[in-house]
């Protein structure tokens, strides 16, 4: 076998959509729409966990909120006839991420877990990642962000504070996700157990529309739920092959 | 020079070059103080500024995460492109017309790359990592990310200037050796080092000849590249209205019409101010405004390409970008740009025009305005009509980004008024080799042809 071929079979081995197989975990997200009521309590938790920037007034006008979880809306109908389609949106999980091939220092990769990782101390805010996101979830540090007392005392010490000029974007809480894992390690287990991570929005939905958890567990309940035949992904065509479900909302016949 | 009787001798020659680069009056001296404190005061503190603050210091926000600063990259790189490659080609092709202009055309090459570099230095969040797009052993044990077009577009900026530093420097090494031979002091220290001891030899003449047009050669090939895999930061997304197959010709074609258009205001600068009206002649602006007129056609027809091919695909998320484009909030400056870049350039189907300085001025001006619109419109409405509605936008630019703007442009003058100190700005050897040789028997003028 010579060495191109090697590489090349390294390559087909490593680098085909869900080749997460391979390895332990496959982290995924169904959001069942039937249930979310649009509260917005998924968007807060974010918000706390992850010590995501209060912009302030004028640069939410300017149109640059940070939000890895946002609340889509969509009206449909006209004024008295008027109906909300709510959809909470955040990083897909591709696993054939736009924004991965995009970045020319590598500051965004696909970790083992199936997770679209974002590397601040490498970024260096080229921004185009979120121009190759065609879900719009990538959100760029126009400036520094300060916390008013007390709100400075209460930062997440288990994420970083990132500086102006990188992006960021939601990570799945990465850091729960690692925390469970070391866990499992203590206990002696090889594998995290479903339902022993929960990102933050996960953990706060009040109708338990979100489930997260292992797609490579197929017992998961992350699993059973993605096998709903409601099941469809956001700009599908795209073969961007994400990892977060949405399970549609049903209505009766008007 | 066909068909004009030139009254020049050799020695005119020298000496009108030579006195453009010895004898300054106060005149330059204010430019040279007028263009620094312009790019100063607007580009360098509002940078510094942005540096402080952060990217907000700019208008960008959501959606729109791209804006001026990378529509002036392009406008840059583009502009960067006739002076090179079109050099090359008229050099490769024979045409002796090329000869008084191609100096400062290839200095505008050289500088406009040196000004889209800073472009991409202000335009990124942290310029102060910005080596770190380049492949070098490092203690991090990090390679850049080779799959990326960004990448691929640092790899061809790089490598084209420096092509483009060698073939200029190269071409220019007899005129500096003619400088050193008529200047004393410091000047003749300078082009001594400067001209690499060149003494005119058959030999020195041969190999000069044979590298250049090597390097012409190489060249052409590396500046079309170039601007390809500048388009390939937009067409290799999936964004609407930028994910499309004939960017790549589309941002070349454009390219070489906008530095088409810059050569001719650089060359009615030059004509103007430095008394160069015996080698830059009608003789240029009639061929470079042919050219301009089928740049033109072609620009214009791959527009209707774009907009043709949009609006047949149905796609929803393309359709909506089209639309936004012709008759969103930015329409205005859509149509101007169709106005300035495809239908006052018909103008120069006629040959009085074509002859005339001053209006060529200003249709070049007009072009460029148009196609720096181009660059802007292909940034901001694409990126504005994305796929999620939710996510719409709306981007205008801050009062530091036009400001940075402006101090492009000074820049730029800043650095060309240097230029035509140092460098010979127009190519005395070649010049000469387009004159009847200096002999009493009068030889028939060589009627080169005018490509």
């Amino acid at each position: 076998m010579s060495f191109l071929d090697r590489i090349t079979e390294g390559w087909r081995k490593n680098r085909k959509p869900g080749y997460y197989e391979n390895f332990d975990y496959h982290w995924a997200m169904t959001i069942d729409l039937d249930q979310c009521s649009g509260c917005g309590a998924c968007v807060t938790a974010c918000q706390a966990e992850n010590n995501l920037p209060i912009v302030g007034e004028d640069a939410f006008v300017k149109g640059r909120e940070v939000k890895w979880l946002r609340l889509e809306h969509y009206w449909e109908g006209e004024y008295p006839d008027v109906k909300l389609n709510v959809i909470p949106m955040m990083c897909q999980h591709c696993d054939s991420a736009p924004c991965e091939t995009v970045c020319p220092v590598s500051a965004t990769y696909h970790n083992q877990d199936g997770l679209n990782t974002q590397i601040y101390n490498r970024c260096i805010g080229t921004r185009s990642c979120a121009v190759y996101c065609p879900y719009e979830v990538r959100y760029f540090n126009y400036n520094d962000h300060e916390w008013d007392s007390p709100l400075d005392q209460q930062l997440n010490p288990d994420v970083s504070v990132r500086e102006k000029g990188v992006m960021e974007k939601c990570t799945f809480c990465i850091q729960r996700i690692r925390q469970a894992k070391d866990n499992a390690k203590d206990d002696g287990r090889r594998r995290v157990r479903d339902g022993e991570v929960q990102p933050a929005c996960v953990q706060t939905c009040p109708s338990k529309a979100m489930v997260f958890g292992d797609r490579n567990d197929p017992k998961s309940k992350v699993s059973r739920s993605l096998r709903d035949p409601r099941a469809y992904k956001v700009l599908d065509e795209l073969n961007t092959n994400s990892s977060v479900v949405y399970l549609k909302k049903v209505e009766a016949e008007r | 020079m066909q068909g004009e009787p030139n009254q020049l001798k050799y020695t005119d020659i020298h000496e009108d070059v030579v006195r453009s680069i010895v004898e300054t009056g106060p005149n330059y001296y204010v430019a040279l103080a007028t263009a620094f404190a312009l790019t100063l005061i607007c580009f360098f503190f509002p940078w510094f500024y942005q540096l402080y603050y952060g990217i907000g210091a700019a208008g960008m926000n959501h959606p729109n995460v791209w804006g001026t600063y990378l529509a002036s990259f392009i406008f840059w790189i583009g502009l960067s492109h006739s002076g090179t490659l079109l050099s090359c080609v008229l050099h490769i092709t024979n045409s002796s017309w090329r000869k008084a202009m191609y100096r400062s055309a290839e200095a505008m090459t050289l500088f406009s790359l040196v000004v889209a570099a800073m472009m991409v230095m202000v335009h990124v969040g942290r310029p102060w990592f910005i080596h770190w797009t380049l492949p070098y052993p490092n203690q991090m044990e990090m390679w850049p990310n080779f799959r990326s077009p960004l990448l691929f577009d640092v790899m061809a900026i790089t490598t084209y200037i420096t092509g483009s530093t060698v073939f200029i420097y190269m071409g220019s090494i007899p005129d500096f050796a003619a400088v050193r031979d008529r200047t004393r002091g410091w000047r003749n220290t300078m082009y001594s080092l400067l001209s690499l001891g060149w003494r005119g030899t058959d030999t020195e003449w041969h190999r000069l000849h044979w590298a250049y047009t090597f390097l012409a050669v190489l060249i052409i090939p590396l500046a079309v590249s170039v601007h390809s895999i500048v388009s390939w930061d937009f067409a290799m997304s999936i964004v609407p209205a930028l994910h499309q197959t004939i960017f790549a010709p589309y941002f070349v074609v454009g390219a070489i019409y906008s530095g088409t258009a810059g050569i001719v205001t650089v060359m009615f600068v030059l004509r103007k101010f430095m008394d160069f009206g015996e080698y830059i002649t009608e003789l240029h602006f009639d061929n470079l405004g042919k050219l301009l007129l089928v740049l033109s056609l072609l620009w214009s027809y791959i527009n209707i390409v774009e907009v043709f091919t949009g609006f047949y695909s149905g796609a929803s998320g393309e359709t909506e970008a089209l639309r936004y484009r012709l008759f969103g909030f930015y329409a205005p400056l859509y149509w101007e740009m169709i106005t300035f870049c495809a239908f006052l350039p018909l103008l120069c189907a006629f040959k009085r025009f074509r002859t005339s300085f001053v209006p060529m001025l200003y249709l070049s001006i007009a072009i460029n305005i148009g196609m720096y619109t181009e660059r802007f419109l292909i940034v901001a409405t694409s990126l504005s009509r994305q796929y999620l509605p939710d996510a719409w936008g709306l981007y205008v630019p801050s009062a530091v980004e036009i400001s940075i703007l402006v101090g492009t442009l000074a820049l730029f003058t800043t650095l060309f008024l240097l230029f035509v100190k140092i460098f010979p700005s127009v190519s005395m050897y070649e010049v000469k080799e387009t004159m009847n040789t200096p002999k009493k028997i009068p030889v028939a003028a060589s009627g080169g042809s005018l490509a």
